[in-house]
C-alpha cells in the first residue's frame, strides 16, 4: 500500500503571548499507509494535537515537510483550494462533540460539509442518510443535537466527516469526554471505517485499550516519535513507556509483572483473552 | 430547569400555514400589518377581527395559547386605552362625562367623548390583531432555523450591495444552536457556585446581580472557547463562506403559498375599499 501521509523533520511552536517561543513539535517523521490503522499516543503537552493540526493544515508547520497522498501541501505554491482539497481528504473529529455540531438538526448538520464543497442537493442527501447509516444515527436525522447522548454526538459529528467522503479521518481525542458506553460506540465507529470502508484512521488517545486496537502504534514524546510499531512491540516495552509517563492495558501491565517475577509469561500480550489464557496456563503449572 | 425551552415560542404542526414557505409568510405577515393599519372604521375592524380568528383556526393553535401570548402586552393595551379614553378632545360633539376637579387655582376638566371610546376599542383591537396576525404566520408555525433561512433568501438581493447576508444568517444559525449548549451550562455553574456556598435568591437586587458574576464569568470564558473549537471544527469541514455553498434543504414556493398570498392581497384591497363605504358612520 501507498503512503498516505508523510512528514519529514515537522517542527511547530506556538507563540506564546510574551512572545517565549513554545515548541510543541521538534523533530517528526512519520507515515502512514492508505488504510492503516493507526493510534497516536502521548501524554498531556506531548505535541500529539498539534501533529493532528498540521496534517489537515489548520496550522502551519515553522519548519519540515509533510506530503498528504503524494502532494506537498507544505509547498509555497499550495493554494487555498488545494487546502480545502486536503481538508475534504483529511477530516477531523474533536473531542468535545459539543464544540462541533453547527446546526439546530441532525442532518443538516451532517449537511454542513457536503454543503460547503458545493455539492447538488440531491447527492447530498444521499450522502447524508448514508454517513447517518454508516454510524446508526439515521432515525434522530430529524432530532435536535442537543438533545442526544455524548457518544450519540460524537457519532453525528463522525457522520458530518463521512459526508465529505474523505480518505483519511483523524480523531483528536474523540473518546475523552466520553462515558464508557459512548466510547465504545466511538470505537466500533472508528473499526468498522477502517475494516469496511478502508478509511485511514488516525487516533489520537491516551487510553491505552483504545491503542492495543490500531494496527500500529505512534509514541509521540517531547515532540519526537518516541516508538513506532505494532502494539505488541510497543507494549512488550513497557519500561521505555513508563519512563515516559505511559502505561500498557492492564493484562499487559500485570504479565508483565508477573514476567519479571520470574514467571513464563509473554510480554507484550495485547489481547485480554490472550492474557486470562496464558495466566491460566501457569496457574495450572503450579497448581498441577 | 431550562433544558426544555422552547425558543420563540414554536408549535410543530401541519397545517396549511405550517407548511407554507418562510418566505412567503414573511410577506404574508407584513403585506397583512399594512392591513392592520389601513382599518379605519367599524366594518374594517370586524373584518380585521374575523381574520385573525380566522388565522388561529387554520393554523389550528389552541385559542389559549393565543390569548396567552397577549399577556405580555395587556399593560400597554390598558395604559393606551385609558390614554385615549381621557385625553382624545373633540371638537364636533359634546363629552359623553365631565368632572370639574380644583386643582389649586386651575379647574381640571377631565373629559371622556365618544370618540374616544372609539379609539380605545379600536387602537386595543388594532395591537390585539397584529400581534396574533405576526405570530400566526410567524413565531407559532415557523421554527426559527428556518425563519433564518428565509431572511437569508428574502435579503439575498442586499449581497449586491456587499452587505454579508450569508454571514449574518451563519451567526443566527449558530446562536440558536448554542443557546441550549449555554443554558445548560449556565445550570452547571450555578450549581457548581451554589455548592461553593452562593446565594441567588437572596438579598437586595444589587446583590443578587452581584451574585451572578461569578456565574457569567466562567460562562463567558467557556463560550469563547467554544466559539474557537467551533471555527476550527468548522475549518475542517470546508466552510469558506457562503460562496459556491450548495444546500440541502432549498426553499420553493408552491401553489398554496400564491394562493394564500393573493388571498392576504385582497383582504387587504378589501379593507381599503371598506374604508370608503362607511354605512353606520361609526369610525376613527
Amino acid at each position: 500500500m501507498r503512503n498516505f501521509i508523510e512528514t519529514e523533520h515537522l517542527q511547530y511552536f506556538y507563540d506564546d503571548v510574551d512572545r517565549q517561543a513554545d515548541l510543541a513539535l521538534s523533530d517528526v517523521s512519520l507515515t502512514v499507509r492508505e488504510g492503516e490503522y493507526v493510534a497516536v499516543l502521548g501524554h498531556n503537552g506531548s505535541g500529539k494535537s498539534t501533529l493532528a493540526k498540521l496534517l489537515n493544515m489548520i496550522l502551519i508547520p515553522t519548519g519540515g515537510r509533510i506530503w498528504i497522498d503524494g502532494r506537498e501541501i507544505t509547498d509555497p505554491a499550495f493554494s487555498e483550494d488545494d487546502m480545502f482539497a486536503v481538508r475534504r481528504d483529511v477530516g477531523m473529529v474533536f473531542q468535545n462533540p459539543d464544540n462541533q455540531l453547527v446546526a439546530t438538526v441532525v442532518e443538516e448538520d451532517v449537511a454542513f460539509g457536503p454543503e460547503n464543497l458545493g455539492v447538488p442537493r440531491e447527492e447530498i442527501r444521499r450522502r447524508v442518510d448514508d454517513a447517518l447509516r454508516i454510524v446508526g444515527m439515521e432515525s434522530y436525522a430529524r432530532h435536535a443535537p442537543h438533545r442526544l447522548s455524548g457518544g450519540q454526538k460524537q457519532r453525528v459529528a463522525i457522520a458530518g466527516i463521512i459526508a465529505m467522503m474523505p480518505r483519511c479521518i483523524i480523531f483528536d481525542e474523540a473518546t475523552a469526554m466520553l462515558d464508557p458506553l459512548g466510547r465504545r460506540e466511538v470505537m466500533q465507529t472508528m473499526d468498522l471505517l477502517n475494516r469496511e470502508y478502508g478509511i485511514t484512521i488516525l487516533n489520537i488517545t491516551h487510553y491505552m485499550d483504545e491503542a492495543a486496537h490500531a494496527d500500529r502504534i505512534v509514541v509521540i514524546n517531547d515532540g519526537k516519535v518516541y516508538m513506532d510499531g505494532t502494539p505488541t512491540e510497543i507494549f512488550s516495552q513497557i519500561e521505555r513507556l513508563h519512563a515516559v509517563g505511559l502505561e500498557a492495558p492492564q493484562g499487559t501491565e500485570l504479565l508483565h509483572a508477573l514476567h519479571t517475577d520470574g514467571y513464563d509469561l509473554p510480554e507484550g500480550c495485547v489481547d485480554e483473552s490472550a492474557c486470562v489464557e496464558a495466566l491460566i496456563r501457569v496457574y495450572k503449572e503450579h497448581t498441577a | 430547569m431550562f433544558k426544555d425551552v422552547t425558543l420563540g415560542q414554536y408549535f410543530p404542526g401541519d397545517s396549511v400555514i405550517h407548511r407554507m414557505d418562510p418566505r412567503a409568510k414573511i410577506i404574508a405577515s407584513i403585506l397583512y400589518i399594512i392591513a392592520v393599519f389601513c382599518a379605519r372604521n367599524i366594518i374594517s375592524f370586524a373584518a380585521l377581527a374575523a381574520s385573525a380568528l380566522l388565522l388561529i383556526l387554520i393554523s389550528r393553535i389552541s385559542m389559549m395559547t393565543v390569548l396567552r401570548g397577549l399577556k405580555p402586552i395587556l399593560f400597554i393595551l390598558v395604559f393606551t386605552a385609558l390614554i385615549n379614553i381621557f385625553l382624545t378632545r373633540s371638537t364636533e360633539e359634546a363629552p359623553l362625562w365631565q368632572a370639574n376637579i380644583p386643582v389649586f387655582s386651575w379647574n381640571w376638566q377631565p373629559s371622556i367623548y365618544r370618540e374616544g371610546i372609539l379609539r380605545a376599542i379600536f387602537t386595543a383591537l388594532r395591537v390585539i390583531v397584529l400581534i396574533i396576525g405576526t405570530s400566526i404566520f410567524l413565531t407559532y408555525t415557523t421554527s426559527p432555523i428556518t425563519l433564518t433561512d428565509a431572511i437569508e433568501e428574502l435579503l439575498s438581493p442586499l449581497k449586491l450591495l456587499h452587505v454579508p447576508v450569508h454571514d449574518f444568517a451563519m451567526m443566527m444559525t449558530i446562536a440558536l444552536r448554542f443557546i441550549p449548549t449555554l443554558i445548560e451550562e449556565t445550570e452547571k455553574i450555578m450549581n457548581a457556585q451554589k455548592a461553593r456556598g452562593a446565594d441567588f435568591s437572596n438579598g437586595s437586587l444589587v446583590q443578587r446581580a452581584k451574585a451572578l458574576l461569578p456565574v457569567l464569568i466562567p460562562l463567558f470564558v467557556s463560550a469563547f472557547k467554544r466559539a474557537g473549537d467551533l471555527a476550527i471544527a468548522m475549518e475542517c469541514r470546508c466552510y469558506r463562506g457562503g460562496e459556491g455553498r450548495t444546500k440541502l434543504h432549498k426553499l420553493e414556493y408552491h401553489f398554496s403559498d400564491f394562493l394564500i398570498l393573493f388571498l392576504v392581497v385582497a383582504f387587504m384591497a378589501g379593507i381599503f375599499v371598506i374604508n370608503h363605504y362607511n354605512p353606520m358612520g361609526i369610525g376613527i
